[in-house]
């Protein structure tokens, strides 16, 4: 993965099979975030190979399985304006999903009661839950969730743990780049090092 | 299950208008400005109504283009990496995407035009022969405007200077709309056939369409 003429990434070899769950560490500006996009389609490898839920990273079929994967980054990817439930029911709409999933997703993360509050005045661990709402809601195979425990309480930590197990035991996969070891190493099958832009 | 084209374009449209509805930023800020704009131009050269009538509808079209870019490209700085990130892994066909955006940056357009329409015959006492063709014109304006200003915002969407960038793409790209917008009416009132202003304009947008259909997956990964 490049950038001009830096590489940001190089030589990753990285392997998750259904099931599974990696963890994923490093320093700020190793290359984490980076990776958790090039696993979620959202950036193209400069050269390479690479396969997500059987679909080449450097073709078009990476289009087709986005729906299946979840990703969550470390800035929430909400629209200010527009209530929770607006910003969930938008992605429903796009996918096919039924009011009812943003609702009960909404209270399986403790905001049924928040829901028709704007994003921008939700606090940033509020943000984070609706974001999670938004993968109960999808129902995606493989997560790919950037420090993951960030700014959430203990109740919505235990729903973060819960819902990387329940995909890993319903034969998805799961990739969790923190900086909380102890929390990530519970739940990881293995975990990985990523140091300048290599894995270790 | 993947849905239609059509369905994406529209949950996209209607994200759009609901943005718009909550920030009121075309409502509040654009058009306010335009029609300022508009009655300042009487107040800078004097209310003589042969001179305001001759230049009313010439004026109008280049407040519609100044302010209508900043309409058509305003998405360039209203979404974040993230929330394309979201869209991104919905699912969404980058080309239902861009048709989504283009539909409601036209709608904003439409509205826009024919706010400062009536506002440009209140101050201008423009003669109303050959408004007849006021609706198509408007449509072929804010379709341009909407085909050009989203496929540059898609453009430059990454970059950081992207708010400062996309309007001064747009603004010399949007001349042969300009032209095609102000020559329709100038050869409806020397009384000739307006059909080839028209059609350039309509061939213009064509362009456009394409252009931004075909490369909106190519740029929604750059």
């Amino acid at each position: 993965m490049r950038a001009g003429a830096t590489h940001i990434l190089r030589d990753i070899t990285l392997n998750v099979e259904p099931g599974e769950a990696v963890g994923v560490f490093g320093t700020n500006g190793a290359g984490k975030t980076t990776l958790l996009r090039l696993l979620a389609t959202l950036l193209k490898p400069a050269t390479g190979t690479g396969t997500i839920l059987g679909a080449d990273l450097s073709s078009d079929e990476r289009y087709e399985v986005r729906p299946r994967i979840g990703y969550v980054g470390h800035v929430p990817g909400l629209y200010p304006e527009m209530t929770l439930d607006e910003n969930l029911s938008f992605i429903a709409s796009a996918m096919a999903i039924d009011h009812d999933a943003v609702l009960s997703s909404l209270a399986a993360v403790g905001l049924a009661g928040a829901s028709d509050r704007r994003a921008e005045v939700c606090s940033h661990g509020m943000q984070r839950r609706a974001e999670f709402a938004r993968i109960l809601m999808t129902e995606p195979e493989f997560l790919l969730l950037d420090e993951p425990h960030s700014a959430l309480d203990g109740n919505a930590v235990d729903l973060v743990d819960d819902l990387v197990r329940r995909t890993v035991n319903a034969g998805g996969a799961a990739v969790l780049v923190s900086h909380e070891r102890t929390r990530v190493e519970k739940l990881a099958t293995y975990s990985v090092e990523i140091k300048g832009g290599t894995l270790s | 299950m993947r849905t239609s084209f059509w369905t994406q374009a529209t949950a996209i449209t209607k994200r759009d208008l609901m943005r718009e509805r909550r920030s009121g930023e075309v409502l509040w800020v654009t058009l306010p400005f335009g029609a300022i704009a508009l009655l300042l131009i009487p107040i800078a050269i004097g209310t003589d109504r042969p001179t305001l009538r001759a230049i009313g509808i010439g004026m109008y079209w280049v407040i519609v283009m100044l302010f209508g870019v900043l309409i058509a490209v305003r998405q360039a700085h209203t979404e974040s990496q993230a929330q394309r990130d979201v869209v991104a892994l919905t699912g969404i066909d980058p080309a239902a995407g861009y048709v989504g955006r283009v539909i409601a940056s036209f709608l904003f357009l439409i509205g826009f035009e024919a706010v400062l329409a009536v506002v440009t015959i209140a101050l201008y006492d423009v003669p109303l022969d050959g408004w007849a063709w006021m609706p198509l014109v408007m449509v072929l304006v804010g379709l341009g405007l909407s085909l050009l200003g989203t496929l540059a915002a898609s453009i430059v969407s990454t970059g950081r200077s992207a708010s400062a960038l996309v309007p001064l793409l747009v603004a010399p790209l949007s001349v042969p709309l300009l032209i095609g917008a102000t020559q329709t009416f100038e050869a409806i009132r020397l009384g000739r056939s307006s059909l080839t202003w028209t059609l350039m304009m309509t061939i213009v947008i064509l362009l456009l369409a394409i252009a931004g259909v075909l490369s909106a997956r190519t740029l929604q990964e750059s």
